[in-house]
């Protein structure tokens, strides 16, 4: 097992009803695995009662954030448990599940694959073959209700964002930028770069006990299908 | 329970039905939403004899017009906003703000654009469907309902005394002064000349200012080395991020759950509901304190809104035609901006 980056964990204050618990200042599997075996022992200890206060955590890349209720938690006594529970050092074990999402690369969908692939010095099909044989982590959700950040991304499709991101990304678009590849689960702006288009349904309100299709610490796999199989 | 509901006559961005907002689903990139001003929504409802959190309609930006349909209806505004009453017998007239009033079908409620956010609360509380918790507008993600000229809201028929209506003593104020943040989280991206620019400098509101955030302009923050980009972590309403600009962007109710700019610091709990009621223009200064002032903060203004609704008396036990003029005063104010 390797060490933690020096200097971690720390907890900063986010104001005068959240803490942010970091355990690293980078994309890494070991610090996301502290940050998920984190959150897991958080909700056991939330569970279980011993956290009054605690409202909710929000685990990221390299950190998680801790919202509480100040008038049922002293923020003090809760920071510093937060930090003793950090410095036990947990780590994820169990791994979420694994997911085989469809995902079509016509040309009307996907219309930033031709440009990627010669970014790339790659053909088309390469970039697909290598979009599909990747299996992605997912780190965390945010930017928009559902949004998951995908790990794995191979190093020869790493591109900076589009400089003029577009004022209209269609929902269910696969998109990929820097280390990442990421699906926008609503139409948006957005200056990713868009590879595919998922039928999947990444977010579904009426689910109440978990809208979201994807959770921190899921694996997703690319299955290539044609446009009729989007169910659009 | 019988129902009854207002109807939006006209009205739009800037309208919305806010509670206490989404708690639960930030980690899957859910924003908390709610009211920008819980004390003000407290206050509305308050009048109206609801529970604090209950669902009201929060005004910004634009006037309003709301019909009774069915009822009677008791409804309260609460905050710096002048309104019309247009009776559906014909006849017209002024309505306080900071009272009750109960509206017969087909009464309009004329509501003049606020400055900053205003709350209108109906007895027994807006009855949309709750979305994941909470009946709060989130429209980038269609949660809770989107307000447009036509929709009704569905609302519970008052069944109390219809000529008892309330009135409060007077607004409900809150603290002036700098706007009091807690540093950080990530002050140490900043030097000494950033930091010394943000605690001492005037920053004015820009008109890039909604439910997301506000963009404020004064003088560049300089990031030290790192930079203006961190790898995402978590924010919170509050936070106060710096892009590359230098340039610091307020978060409020609607931001997202994280977010890849460094936060030079975070407004305490109590100082948010001010930020309600900024506007293009306004001027701010912040300054630094500690998470044990903070909490002092949140009890003072707790006891500031338990003092002013124990205040509330029946309408006509007050000096009603000074709590009008000064409803006016505000109007004749307001008449040079629009």
């Amino acid at each position: 097992m390797s060490l933690p980056a020096a200097g971690y964990p720390r907890l900063l204050a986010l104001g005068d009803a959240a803490f942010t618990v970091e355990f690293g200042d980078g994309i890494a599997p070991e610090t996301h695995a502290r940050v998920l075996g984190f959150a897991a022992a958080l909700d056991t200890l939330v569970a279980d009662g011993r956290l009054p206060g605690v409202i909710e955590r929000v685990p990221t890349f390299r950190s998680v954030t801790v919202h509480f209720d100040p008038e049922r938690a002293a923020s003090g006594v809760l920071g510093e448990t937060l930090l003793a529970l950090a410095g036990e050092g947990r780590r994820a074990t169990a791994s979420g599940r694994l997911w085989t999402l469809p995902v079509c690369f016509d040309d009307d969908l996907a219309p930033d694959l031709a440009d990627v692939a010669a970014r790339a010095g790659l053909t088309r099909e390469a970039v697909i073959a290598l979009l599909t044989a990747t299996e992605f982590s997912v780190y965390m959700l945010g930017f928009l209700p559902g949004f998951p950040y995908l790990g794995g991304l191979p190093a020869v499709l790493e591109m900076p964002r589009l400089a003029t991101p577009r004022s209209r990304v269609p929902a269910g678009s696969v998109a990929i930028a820097g280390r990442m590849c990421a699906v926008y689960p609503w139409h948006s702006p957005g200056g990713w770069r868009l590879v595919g288009r998922t039928g999947a349904r990444l977010f579904d309100t009426t689910q109440a006990a978990r809208p979201a299709l994807l959770a921190p610490g899921d694996r997703v796999r690319w299955q290539a299908v044609a446009r009729e199989a989007l169910g659009e | 329970m019988s129902q009854a509901a207002l109807e939006i006559v006209s009205g739009g961005i800037g309208v919305s039905i806010q509670d206490a907002g989404r708690t639960g689903y930030r980690s899957i990139g859910v924003p908390v939403s709610g009211a920008l001003d819980p004390l003000l929504l407290a206050a509305a409802n308050g009048l109206v004899g609801n529970a604090p959190a209950v669902a009201g309609l929060e005004l910004r930006l634009v006037a309003t017009a709301l019909k009774a349909v069915g009822g009677p209806l008791r409804v309260a505004l609460a905050g710096d906003v002048s309104t019309r009453l247009l009776a559906a017998s014909g006849e017209g007239r002024a309505v306080a703000a900071w009272s009750s009033v109960t509206l017969v079908d087909g009464d309009v409620l004329q509501i003049g654009r606020p400055r900053g956010t205003a709350y209108l609360a109906v007895a027994g509380g807006i009855r949309t469907p709750k979305m994941l918790g909470s009946r709060s507008t989130y429209a980038r993600a269609g949660l809770g309902l989107l307000l447009a000229p036509g929709e009704r809201l569905p609302c519970a028929v008052f069944t109390g005394e219809v000529h008892r209506d309330w009135r409060a003593a007077g607004p409900l104020h809150h603290a002036s002064g700098p706007i009091r943040v807690m540093p950080g989280p990530q002050l140490d991206h900043f030097g000494a000349a950033a930091r010394e620019a943000f605690f001492g400098a005037d920053f004015v509101v820009t008109p890039a200012h909604d439910r997301m955030g506000l963009r404020l302009a004064g003088p560049p923050l300089q990031h030290l080395e790192g930079g203006a980009d961190i790898v995402s972590d978590g924010v919170t309403p509050g936070a106060i991020q710096v892009p590359a600009d230098g340039q610091p962007i307020v978060l409020l109710a609607d931001c997202q759950t994280v977010g890849g700019y460094p936060k030079i610091a975070t407004v305490i709990r109590a100082d948010l509901p001010r930020l309600a009621h900024v506007e293009a223009g306004d001027v701010l200064r912040f300054c630094c304190v500690d998470a044990t002032a903070a909490a002092a903060a949140r009890r003072a203004l707790s006891r500031g809104l338990a003092d002013w609704l124990a205040a509330l008396q029946p309408a006509g036990t007050l000096d009603a035609a000074s709590l009008l003029s000064a409803n006016l005063a505000g109007a004749a104010v307001r008449g040079d901006e629009t």
